[in-house]
């Protein structure tokens, strides 16, 4: 059972993996992008997860509770998702920059027009 | 009244300048207001520098929030004196950016181009002033996020590749930082700097510990780039526009010198890193590596731009041996470098920027000659890259000297050996280029070229005589960068 409660961990270390596996595997700009996307994601439920009190609930004063999670990592997250989004928007845009100019988002056949 | 705010201006003003830049709506308009905007922050960074000196560590609670609830802006001798740095050289190269900005950027993105500029500003300032954990990632990512657009901004198209690869690098760095705080966090309960300097050594070698200050050091070695993570750096810097090239050159890589800094020495503190933990050896083993490859490999190189950056690689590897060796006279040589190199690599990526301005190209063998056609920018390029290898007289000696005096202390002489070697090889990169400007004669085709536009020389020529200057007055940098290095070894404020 000890392993089960830290389902959560061990969910984002997998993510995790799979996400940078994705950055590194694939040749296509956009999978990377996708990887790099997995990846954060993989962060967030780390913080997210570190932030729930057991048997806690929202943190709104309430008479009925006395047991409240702790409001800060999401926060924090919230703020950690603005920047992948706008990561993923400058990181798009470039793509389509490169599309524009070199014809092609595949790494290596812009590799070989550099070469050329 | 408003003294007592300037910590929180330093990173407010540009923040807000920006959005005006994009409002200005016309290129000119755009960099007058920006230039006024960093000669006003590099006047706060200098008040604040002298209130630092003078009255201690300055706390700055944003909102009236109290710490460590609240986030506080905490600036010691070592932040102050990056802050000098970052809004010194933005300031400097603001003369040289009208010109060179006009011939490399399409006029209705011009002011956009400044409002950028002024954004990646405000996150290297923001990193450097804050005293929070989590504001370092926030800004971290301001500054990124801006630089990859700004270095995408480069006439050629690989200047997009570049900034790709350096966002994709960028963010898998910035992402290790975030795992790293949110250990700390989750371990202590606290985001800031100076509480998590009291709590995290009183935790002791826990497994979360360990992680984090893994997760950290990789994340901002990535940021600082140095060797084996130094991949992006020589494409950004190649293919970037010249304003931008010169100006990440200077700051973006010290601001990662600092983080190191402020992570290891502050926050982990000496002996868990130093001690507990093998970071001298890691450090110095890397650090000489990129001291000897990078400077090596900036030999082979035929373009100018590359050439430079390659040296960066090089250059970096010297901060990482001032920090490797912990002790204060090594802090010293590394702080004293980082404000020299900005200095030296900002003067010369600019001079390589007037001669792209003026031939279009920074191959080698575009310069033959230009000695004679161009001999103010090439006096520049030859007194910076004199610096760089570290000759008597240019600021690049003091840092050295410092080094190597470290290295001594420490009974460590291959080290010294190793950084000594390093300046040998800068020699020989400097070597090459002065041969092909000065002892190779200029094509008989070639077109008459005249020097470079006053404007773009005072930037060049203020950050070169600069080094010089530094050179020659060492008790000005070096004191206040002893004082940092004594904050930062005595560790817990």
């Amino acid at each position: 059972m000890e392993a089960l409660s830290h389902v959560n961990y061990w969910a984002a270390i997998v993510l995790a993996m799979i996400g940078l596996y994705a950055v590194i595997a694939p040749s296509n700009l956009i999978k990377k992008l996708i990887g790099l996307g997995i990846f954060q994601s993989a962060i967030f439920l780390i913080y997210i997860t570190a932030g729930k009190v057991e048997g806690g609930t929202a943190p709104i004063i309430d008479a009925g509770h006395a047991v409240y999670s702790n409001p800060l990592p999401h926060v924090l997250i919230l703020t950690a998702i603005v920047v992948a989004v706008s990561t993923l928007a400058v990181g798009l845009a470039l793509t389509v920059a490169i599309k524009r100019d070199y014809g092609t988002v595949e790494e290596d056949e812009i590799d070989e027009q550099d070469r050329r | 009244m408003i003294a007592t705010h300037l910590p929180v201006l330093q990173v407010a003003v540009p923040l807000i300048a920006a959005p005006v830049c994009v409002l200005l709506r016309r290129g000119d308009y755009a960099w007058v207001f920006t230039t006024v905007v960093c000669w006003g922050l590099l006047a706060i960074a200098a008040l604040l520098l002298d209130q630092v000196m003078s009255g201690g560590t300055i706390s700055y609670r944003l909102g009236g929030w109290a710490p460590p609830i609240g986030i506080e802006y905490r600036l010691d001798g070592v932040n102050a004196f990056v802050l000098l740095i970052i809004a010194g050289t933005a300031a400097l190269m603001m003369p040289y950016a009208r010109q060179s900005v006009e011939q490399e950027v399409r006029p209705e993105r011009r002011h956009l181009f400044y409002a950028i500029f002024l954004l990646a500003l405000t996150g290297l300032l923001g990193i450097t002033a804050t005293g929070d954990a989590f504001n370092i990632y926030v800004f971290l990512e301001i500054s990124s996020l801006a630089s990859y657009v700004l270095i995408a901004q480069g006439r050629r198209r690989r200047a997009l590749t570049a900034s790709y690869q350096y966002l994709i690098v960028g963010t898998i760095g910035a992402s290790l930082i975030l795992i790293g705080i949110g250990f700390l966090y989750a371990k202590t309960g606290t985001l800031n700097i100076a509480d998590l300097a009291v709590r995290v050594p009183a935790l002791g070698e826990t497994p979360a510990v360990l992680a984090a200050f893994a997760f950290i050091t990789v994340g901002v070695l990535i940021k600082l780039a140095l060797f084996p993570f130094h991949v992006w750096l020589p494409n950004a810097y190649a293919y970037a526009p010249s304003m931008v090239s010169a100006f990440l050159a200077a700051t973006a890589t010290k601001v990662g010198a600092y983080m190191l800094l402020r992570f290891v020495f502050t926050v982990f503190g000496v002996h868990f890193a130093f001690e507990t933990l093998p970071l001298t050896e890691i450090l110095l083993a890397l650090s000489l590596i990129a001291v000897l490859a990078g400077s090596l490999v900036a030999v082979f190189q035929s373009d100018l731009k590359r050439l430079l950056a390659f040296s960066s690689v090089g250059q970096i590897g010297y901060l990482g041996v001032g920090i490797g060796l912990a002790s204060v006279t090594g802090v010293t040589g590394a702080l004293v470098h980082v404000f020299n190199h900005a200095l030296m690599k900002g003067g010369l990526f600019l001079a390589a920027g007037t001669i792209a301005y003026r031939l279009g190209a920074t191959d080698l063998s575009a310069l033959h000659g230009l000695g004679r056609r161009m001999p103010f920018t090439m006096a520049a390029v030859v007194i910076g890259g004199l610096g760089l290898v570290g000759v008597p007289i240019t600021s690049g000696f003091v840092s050295k000297w410092y080094l190597v005096q470290a290295a001594f202390e420490e009974g460590l002489w291959p080290v010294a050996l190793f950084v000594l070697a390093g300046s040998l090889i800068a020699l020989a990169y400097v070597g090459r280029v002065v041969e092909a400007a000065y002892f190779r004669p200029a094509p008989p085709d070639a077109e008459p070229v005249g020097e470079a536009p006053w404007a773009m020389q005072l930037s060049t020529w203020a950050l070169i005589g600069g080094s010089v200057y530094f050179g020659l007055h060492t008790d000005l940098t070096v004191v206040i960068a002893e004082r940092a290095a004594t904050v930062l070894l005595a560790g817990a404020p």
